[in-house]
């Protein structure tokens, strides 16, 4: 008995080529959709900010053309301990904070002392965009457009004395809301201090950064105010800051109290000079892969040699490292 | 029947036993293969895998050196079926380690290698750890037992200056936080006092 089996799958039904050979995306798609359904939003998108956008031509030294890390990767891969010791930690647990009201404490060597409030900072100031490399004393680095204005703008403002030769900067002390200041086995001894050189300070390369990628800042990226200085290791970069406070003596800070001998106060990146316990010849562009780690020799001042290197004219930079 | 009383006695000792064992410690390399093949390890899978590995390796010593103490505090004397098959995947994590770190931190570049063997005592102590472990790895199998003897037992003492290493190459290496240090020194330490307590009174 012959019987002529009809097509069951009308050809409406089946897949085009094309869609059936990108099924691969299509699954990746379909997962990372998953993914985000079923994690827990460890931080709400952050609000677009207004701001001048950089000038990307070749020779302005306030951008970089290099490919941009990508913001997933430099919002959820950070060092900001006071939220854990985990480079996942920050983006896990640093929504706890509250960055609204704030205020910065400017004190010391300086004419107009007093608490100034964010937004009243905000509206003395243009917010601009600078695409930066960023490199970490742990020989990783990262490529992230900032928003945000030259420090020395503020400084003018607040009209240091003569005596100020030095500033130091205080982050945020908030153990109910930071849960890393709250381990026993921290090596930190809280709030974290960073400093500067009054030129180091004033140098148009230094910013102080409200937002990265067209918004604010992520918590776990310093929200809401924080240091960027680009030709020095990530840790001098302070985040959340509440406290600046000019000097005439060079301000001890954290890292230096913690292990003198491996962190410097001035933390150049310098490829010549390694970390006691590793080498800073090279580092790894991040995002890496296993196939393409995207290591890459690291740069005198990281790439700002022209810019800051006459700071630092006759230092011995194996002495002040 | 004698033989099945036998294995009901020794649930883990006999049959699917070390099977059991065998897959439990392929698992830590499961997950970094799948986080590798997924591109699951986050932004620095380099780190990742470094820490990874690191961290399997001297979990292992420390299941392997765990053995004798439980022995001898528990008479648990079955686990020792399976002390060799431990403390080759031991073995093992620890050259994974090694092989990863060779790879990407030092993308094999001979001067590098050698600068930080000669220069960065962490470096030192953890390369020596593995190298201690080689002999180990390499008569554990059941003719050098026989052939070596009394000396077999001498030469798998080396252990204790493995464990001693392994935990110098993890503190030396603290940033942070003491924590992890402070729990794999407890565990070294409680381990490690009966036993050498035992050594002195042998003597």
């Amino acid at each position: 008995m012959l019987i002529k089996k009809p097509d069951d799958i009308a050809s409406s039904e089946i897949t085009p080529e094309a869609v059936y050979l990108r099924r691969r995306e299509f699954m990746q798609g379909a997962a990372a959709m998953a993914a985000m359904a079923v994690a827990p939003m460890a931080f709400s998108a952050p609000s677009p900010l207004s701001h001048t956008p950089v000038d990307a031509r070749a020779d302005n030294p306030f951008y970089t053309g290099e490919a941009q890390t990508p913001f997933s990767d430099a919002s959820r891969y950070n060092n900001f301990y006071e939220f854990g010791t985990d480079k996942s930690d920050p983006a896990k647990y640093a929504s706890a904070l509250t960055v609204d009201p704030w205020s910065i404490d400017v004190e010391g060597e300086v004419d107009k002392p007093g608490k100034y409030a964010l937004e009243d900072i905000l509206k003395s100031v243009d917010i601009e965009e600078r695409v930066y490399r960023l490199r970490c004393v742990e020989a990783w680095s990262m490529v992230i457009p900032w928003l945000g204005f030259p420090l020395s703008d503020l400084i003018k403002q607040w009209q240091p004395t003569s005596k100020a030769k030095y500033i130091q900067f205080e982050t945020l002390y908030r153990p109910s809301e930071m849960r890393g200041q709250r381990s026993a086995f921290s090596t930190i001894d809280w709030p974290y201090i960073e400093g500067l050189r009054m030129d180091e300070a004033m140098h148009p390369l230094t910013l102080m950064s409200v937002g990265m990628y067209g918004r604010e800042l992520p918590n776990q990226n310093g929200a809401p105010i924080r240091l960027v200085v680009p030709w020095k290791y990530g840790f001098k970069s302070i985040k959340s800051i509440v406290k600046i406070r000019f000097t005439e003596r060079q301000p001890k800070t954290s890292w230096q109290g913690i292990a003198p001998r491996e962190y410097g106060f001035y933390a150049n990146v310098n490829p010549k000079v390694d970390h006691p316990r590793w080498s800073q010849r090279y580092e790894r562009r991040l995002p890496s892969s296993l196939l393409s780690p995207n290591r890459i020799r690291t740069q005198m001042f990281n790439g700002y040699e022209e810019q800051v290197a006459s700071l630092y004219k006759g230092m011995n930079l194996r002495r002040y490292y | 029947m004698a033989d099945v009383t036998e294995k009901a006695r020794q649930p883990l000792g006999t049959g699917w036993g070390k099977p059991l064992v065998f897959v439990l410690c392929l698992l830590p390399l499961a997950a970094v293969v799948y986080g590798a093949v997924l591109g699951d390890l986050g932004p620095d899978p380099v780190k990742a895998l470094i820490v990874m590995t690191g961290d399997w390796a001297i979990r292992a010593l420390l299941v392997v050196f765990s053995v004798s103490a439980l022995r001898s505090w528990l008479g648990w004397s079955r686990l020792l079926r399976f002390r060799r098959m431990l403390g080759l995947f031991a073995g093992f994590y620890a050259s994974l380690h090694i092989l990863v770190v060779a790879t990407y931190l030092f993308a094999w570049d001979w001067t590098i290698v050698l600068e930080e063997l000669s220069e960065r005592p962490y470096i030192i102590a953890g390369f020596a750890a593995w190298l201690l472990m080689l002999p180990m790895v390499v008569t554990s199998n059941n003719y050098s037992v026989r052939r070596l003897g009394r000396r077999w037992r001498q030469l798998h003492q080396l252990m204790y200056p493995v464990m001693g290493l392994a935990w110098l190459h993890v503190v030396w290496q603290v940033r942070s936080s003491y924590l992890e240090v402070l729990i794999y020194g407890l565990l070294i330490a409680v381990l490690a006092l009966p036993r050498l307590r035992r050594f002195q009174l042998a003597r």
